[in-house]
């Protein structure tokens, strides 16, 4: 295959069998897909190489190493950010950019645009790989990066959609083939997501608060969780899956009819199933009930997709036995149809009271990221390079390595977590005959899953294997060719019977210029009222409903902002569920009036350790020292870290002004009198504090210490209902529809 | 719980704009040929390639 030749003779058979149409001539832009292409590489192994850390910390301590930058709270959302959108990320601009120039039959729209696209998304996650491990973080899952980084995601995101649509408005080919159906909606909705979710008061250069709070915050950031698995890491990994499949295989994927009503069925389907993630917490029944119907029904569409992508190869098995590419390919859309049938099952209410804060989650996620995301970028990768430089793949033989080492270490990481869910639901669920918590400690449930934890982490280590093994391949690949930077391809021009047919309808019209600004000006102004409007509509709504319930006191207030940054919203939940299992164990379920004032939420999604929402006066404030300190002080076995910079960091009193200004911006009623007296009111509860401690045979302890703070928010979590009648009944008499 | 209703509306909003496109798509004919996509896909697109898509022509249309 050599592109000289290429260039030569191709362009006049084709001119003559189409003499009356104009052909033009024209270069696809492989620069900015390889950029892509290797980015991905990197960040694929930068990604993975994180969560292989955090997950031999989770059965070894020590290895969190005593730093604030290498702790398991602050590495999770390092790990999850990279490979979402970094890896994935990556690969779906990587996937997106080349596919969609040969199905448009058009180079990029602008290459000014591609690179902003390029360059902007790099910065974005360096600059993720930098705050994150700072402790800059808002804390909502997928959402964690603070909000200059948001405002940055937000442009680059559009520059990326312009260019798209762009590409498509000047198209060769009449037909838009279903690939690019799935990259518009992912373009629309992830802007849309990223937009509402990010609503955010700054206080501060890198420090925002969510102007949602408690309930609706909870509910907005899985309307967003949610539907960016849809719409990052599905939608547009189904766009390649029908792009790359059928080129791998060399034959029509099995149904073109199936496949156009696998997008318009799943993308009006997914967006009504956010709810599931919040099954049996505060947020209304119906609510709950809604998410749950709709999430059943996305099985139709995933598995019409995952059989039409299946049934492409029927009669090509023997392809697949030699082409490590297709068995890639295979398995992701194995994976596919595993993750969507398993996540519907998971919606369901009762699968979800056993699942839910277990490991169990983490096993669904896994099969979706490891299997689906990243075989399928695996295997694009492979089929692209020898394309990109005109050359055969460097080793075959190496990449057939790569699958069975990969596809291992998914059997080693998935099948762990699955038991180790599956053994904590039922051991938190388990009553002795007297009626009692067959095991009242948490820790005992953790302790049991140290082996699963283990062999997880060998799975990781057997899937990183496989990325350094398809590195070295990729580049041996690379050295062996030569890069074809600019192909030349040529088409006609669009015909122009079928332009005047387009014009008849409205259709040309509607692809002018000046009335796609109009649209997206328009865009912007709803948006832009949107932003104004929608803090005022909630801030109202915001009203306490449980009398008892008041803000947090500025002490507090910083305590809470030292949770949010140490990520311990990554293993412990504040959510305790109406079963009589968490009732005994935690105390009193949650009710949706006590998070009034929580902006953001904390209600977390997974408990590595024991939920906190009731913890507040369960032990003594010594206890609490203690335990930060040293978790296994007073937790033998504990496999949490130590956090010794709490104790020797100071806190900065002087931001809580700041913060409370910007907390009452979003609603929280703070009085003039209560942000300029912060200091005082500080100093006053460090004072009580300390005395705690002393009583605690604590008695050096410094008053302006981080850990003062943090044990101040942790004895106030959850007491407000007790507070004024001290029994719950007084609390829910007091409730009252205010204003 | 506003925020529900505010999310629905968006979420509305979105389904209609899909709905939209839908309705274009099948008005200006984008969904009429639902064979030819799905090879044509398959053909090569550079100067080279042209003579690929006739001979994937030649060959694969006509048996069966």
């Amino acid at each position: 295959m050599s592109v000289d030749a290429m260039a030569l003779e191709g362009a006049t058979p084709l001119e003559r069998s189409r003499s009356a149409v104009r052909v033009e001539t024209f270069k696809y832009d492989n620069h900015i897909v390889r950029a892509f292409a290797i980015a991905t590489a990197i960040w694929g192994l930068v990604g993975t190489a994180a969560g292989l850390l955090i997950a031999c910390q989770l059965f070894w301590p020590q290895l969190n190493l005593d730093t604030p930058f290498t702790t398991f709270g602050r590495i999770r959302p390092l790990h999850t950010n990279a490979v979402i959108f970094a890896f994935v990320g990556n690969g779906m601009f990587c996937g997106i950019y080349y596919s969609l120039q040969r199905l448009c039959k058009a180079r990029m729209f602008s290459d000014a645009l591609s690179w902003i696209n390029f360059w902007g998304w790099q910065g974005i996650i360096v600059s993720a790989a930098i705050t994150l491990p700072l402790g800059l973080t808002t804390s909502k899952e997928y959402a964690e990066l603070e909000w200059p980084i948001d405002i940055a995601i937000a442009v680059v995101w559009v520059a990326f959609t312009i260019n798209l649509l762009g590409t498509i408005l000047k198209r060769r080919e009449k037909h838009m083939y279903v690939a690019i159906w799935f990259y518009i909606s992912t373009a629309i909705t992830v802007a849309m997501l990223h937009i509402f979710n990010s609503l955010e008061i700054p206080a501060g250069l890198f420090k925002s608060y969510s102007i949602y709070a408690g309930v609706q915050d909870a509910l907005v950031q899985w309307w967003y969780g949610h539907n960016a698995v849809a719409f990052f890491l599905t939608t547009p990994y189904l766009g390649m899956m029908y792009y790359f499949l059928p080129k791998a295989a060399n034959r029509p994927v099995f149904s073109y009819r199936l496949s156009i009503i696998h997008f318009w069925g799943l993308i009006f389907i997914y967006i009504w199933a956010g709810p599931h993630h919040l099954l049996y917490t505060a947020l209304p029944d119906w609510a709950q009930s809604l998410g749950m119907v709709f999430s059943v029904m996305l099985v139709a569409p995933s598995w019409g997709g995952m059989i039409n992508g299946l049934l492409t190869l029927r009669g090509a098995w023997d392809k697949v036995r030699q082409d490590p590419m297709l068995k890639f390919m295979v398995v992701a859309v194995t994976a596919y149809g595993m993750a969507t049938l398993e996540g519907p099952m998971l919606a369901v209410k009762s699968v979800n009271a056993l699942s839910h804060y277990t490991d169990w989650t983490i096993a669904h996620v896994h099969t979706g990221a490891l299997g689906w995301n990243g075989f399928l970028t695996f295997s694009m990768l492979y089929w692209l390079f020898p394309r990109l430089y005109n050359t055969k793949l460097w080793s075959t033989k190496l990449a057939n390595y790569h699958f069975w080492i990969g596809l291992l270490g998914m059997m080693f990481y998935i099948v762990p977590m699955y038991t180790s869910g599956i053994t904590q639901g039922l051991m938190w669920k388990q009553f002795n005959k007297d009626g009692f918590l067959q095991y009242p400690n948490f820790l005992e449930t953790t302790i049991r899953l140290i082996p699963m934890y283990e062999l997880r982490a060998i799975g990781g280590t057997f899937y990183i294997v496989g990325i350094i093994l398809m590195m070295v391949n990729l580049y041996k690949t690379a050295k062996a060719g030569q890069f074809v930077g600019d192909q030349e391809a040529q088409a006609p021009a669009l015909d122009p019977a079928a332009t005047r047919e387009t014009a008849r309808l409205g259709h040309r019209w509607l692809e002018g210029v000046p009335v796609t600004f109009t649209v997206l000006a328009t865009v912007a102004v709803i948006v832009g009222g949107l932003i104004e409007i929608v803090p005022m509509f909630l801030i109202k709504e915001n009203v306490p409903t449980i009398a008892s319930v008041k803000p947090y006191t500025p002490l507090e207030v910083l305590g809470r902002d030292i949770y949010i940054r140490e990520g311990c919203v990554g293993c412990h939940s504040q959510m305790i569920r109406p079963f009589r299992s968490e009732t005994e164990r935690y105390g009193e379920y949650s009710k949706v009036g006590e998070f009034v004032y929580d902006h953001p939420f904390l209600w977390g999604s997974k408990r590595t350790g024991p939920d906190l929402h009731r913890i507040g006066g369960k032990y003594p404030d010594a206890w609490h020292y203690n335990h930060m300190e040293n978790p296994r002080s007073t937790s033998p076995e504990s496999i949490m870290p130590n956090y010794p910079w709490l104790l020797s960091q100071k806190v900065d009193a002087t931001v809580a002004g700041d913060r409370m200004r910007a907390l009452r911006k979003v609603g929280v009623p703070y009085t003039d009198e209560e942000i300029q007296n912060a200091s005082k009111s500080i100093d006053a509860q460090s004072k009580k504090v300390v005395m705690n401690l002393a009583v605690g045979a604590i008695t050096n302890a410094p008053g302006d210490r981080e850990i003062i703070a943090v044990i101040a928010y942790l004895q106030r979590l959850g007491t407000d209902i007790k507070a004024g009648g001290s029994a719950l009944t007084n609390a829910v008499a007091a409730a009252q529809p205010n204003n | 719980m506003s925020v529900l209703f505010i999310l629905i509306l968006v979420s509305l909003g979105l389904a209609l704009s899909f709905l939209a496109g839908f309705i274009w798509a099948v008005k200006s004919g984008q969904f009429e040929d639902t064979c030819t996509p799905s090879m044509r896909i398959l053909t090569e697109e550079t100067t080279q390639a042209t003579k690929t898509s006739k001979s994937f022509k030649q060959n694969e249309l006509k048996p069966s």
